[in-house]
């Protein structure tokens, strides 16, 4: 079990990241080692979740310490991507409600 | 101790020299398990046996003695890591030790059974995937017929989890409501959750109150998997509304409640998401499979109900699981309509 991370930063003051494959408890710490680096930084976050099926309880928390560094570095993380597994995911946890989303997020779907 | 390794040597080595058949072999299988037992490392242990046989042939030749040096060496860097192994060995085992009591406390957190309430059967099956569980129920009675229940599902699992649990338990153990309400209780455990909290770590929860005088159930949810309410009267399940943060990720939270009224034979099951998480064939088992599944058992007893869904499930799912799972089951006693 293995995940993808893409990295492009060709935008001004924002990182776009793309990830492939299953975020769960074995693949999780790859992407928080990642995204703890950027978070640091200063810039905006671009996470594109286009490639990723799904995200157990664990990938979620990683998403969520992202948002609270970012929130209080003054940075923003924008999830785009999202299939309608995710975007369910995000409504039932309440994250819709207080996270930032890109465009090209499927209809939150019942799964 | 030593002098007891010189002597069994002497007395071995002289024997078999003496005579080499197998059977002066083996007084060194006792000699091997006392070794064992005093952790006496190999580089020690040769070092006897290089002592020992000088003693015996006095007239060694010269290289094979200074060969012995080569010989200790090597064998000093397997006392080394000998030694190292028997540390980690016994912090291992204190580990375990530490953890076994761990598994103890964490169990008198959750209560032994639901207590008995007017006109409703309660059940509740939960299973930990590893030695300690992240899910979470409790029952709380506020006397009038009117019953606290709860349940959570804390991220993490092990004993960050087990630890994050005792602070969810005191801090229900702390409040203090004369006529509980739903979002009050969820809005309290997130300002507490929230500022005690690892960035990484959140809680999803459903706190709900039942009123056994008019059978309704009031409850706020704070992002956890909808439960079902099964209706009597049609037959069929329905999604429980759902609406709300979960714990610890911000401060301030507002958690809208709902109100179910049950007839006779109407049963809500509340779960956590590693029941909805479960894997079938690697597809994950969809709502209604669940809602089907659970059809068959509500004929039983509650606590009959929770057990036999779960176990279906971990049948059906290949023996894995892979998150703890939790099945609560509120059951309006009546006849059912199946």
């Amino acid at each position: 079990m293995n995940i993808t991370i893409r990295e492009h930063s060709e935008r001004e003051h924002t990182i776009d990241l793309a990830v492939f494959g299953e975020i769960d408890v074995y693949t999780a710490p790859q992407l928080r080692e990642k995204l703890l680096t950027l978070c640091q930084g200063g810039s905006h976050i671009h996470l594109d979740l286009a490639g990723v099926d799904y995200i157990d309880s664990t990938g979620l928390g990683v998403l969520i310490g992202a948002y609270k560094a970012q929130k209080s570095s003054g940075g923003k993380l924008i999830i785009s991507g999202m299939n309608s597994r995710l975007a369910r995911l995000f409504r039932i946890t309440g994250l819709q409600e207080i996270m930032e989303f890109g465009p090209d997020n499927q209809e939150d779907g019942k799964s | 101790m030593r002098e007891k390794l010189q002597t069994d040597f002497e007395r071995l080595l002289a024997s078999y020299l003496h005579d080499p058949k197998e059977e002066n072999l083996y007084g060194v299988q006792q000699l091997n398990k006392w070794i064992m037992d005093q952790k006496i490392p190999p580089d020690e242990v040769l070092n006897h046996y290089i002592e020992t046989l000088k003693k015996l042939i006095p007239d060694l030749h010269s290289d094979v003695k200074t060969s012995f040096d080569l010989l200790l060496e090597v064998m000093v860097g397997y006392g080394v890591q000998y030694r190292v192994d028997k540390n980690i060995a016994t912090r291992h085992q204190e580990l375990e030790d530490e953890i076994e009591v761990a598994v103890h406390l964490q169990r008198t957190l959750l209560p032994e059974s639901p207590p008995p309430l007017e006109g409703v059967d309660l059940g509740v099956a939960s299973y930990a995937s590893k030695t300690m569980s992240g899910d979470y129920y409790n029952f709380v009675q506020y006397g009038d017929g009117v019953l606290g229940i709860a349940i959570a599902d804390i991220i993490g699992k092990g004993i960050p989890a087990a630890l994050c649990m005792s602070m969810i338990k005191y801090s229900m153990d702390d409040m203090d409501y004369y006529q509980p309400k739903p979002s009050e209780i969820l809005q309290e455990l997130n300002t507490v959750v929230e500022r005690n909290i690892l960035p990484n770590m959140f809680i999803t929860m459903v706190y709900g109150v039942y009123d056994s005088l008019n059978h309704s159930f009031r409850y706020a949810t704070a992002g956890h998997e909808p439960g079902f309410i099964y209706r009597a009267d049609t037959g069929q399940f329905e999604d429980m509304d759902t609406q709300g943060l979960v714990l610890g990720v911000t401060s301030h939270v507002e958690y809208p409640e709902f109100q179910l009224h049950l007839a006779e034979g109407d049963v809500i099951i509340l779960l956590t998401d590693g029941v909805t998480e479960t894997r079938f064939d690697g597809e994950f088992i969809e709502r209604s499979d669940f809602c089907e599944l659970a059809k068959k058992y509500l004929h039983l007893p509650a606590q009959e109900i929770a057990e036999k869904v779960y176990k279906r499930i971990y049948e059906l799912s290949g023996y894995q699981m892979l998150d703890d799972q939790t099945i609560m089951v509120i059951k309006r006693e009546g006849k059912n309509k199946l």
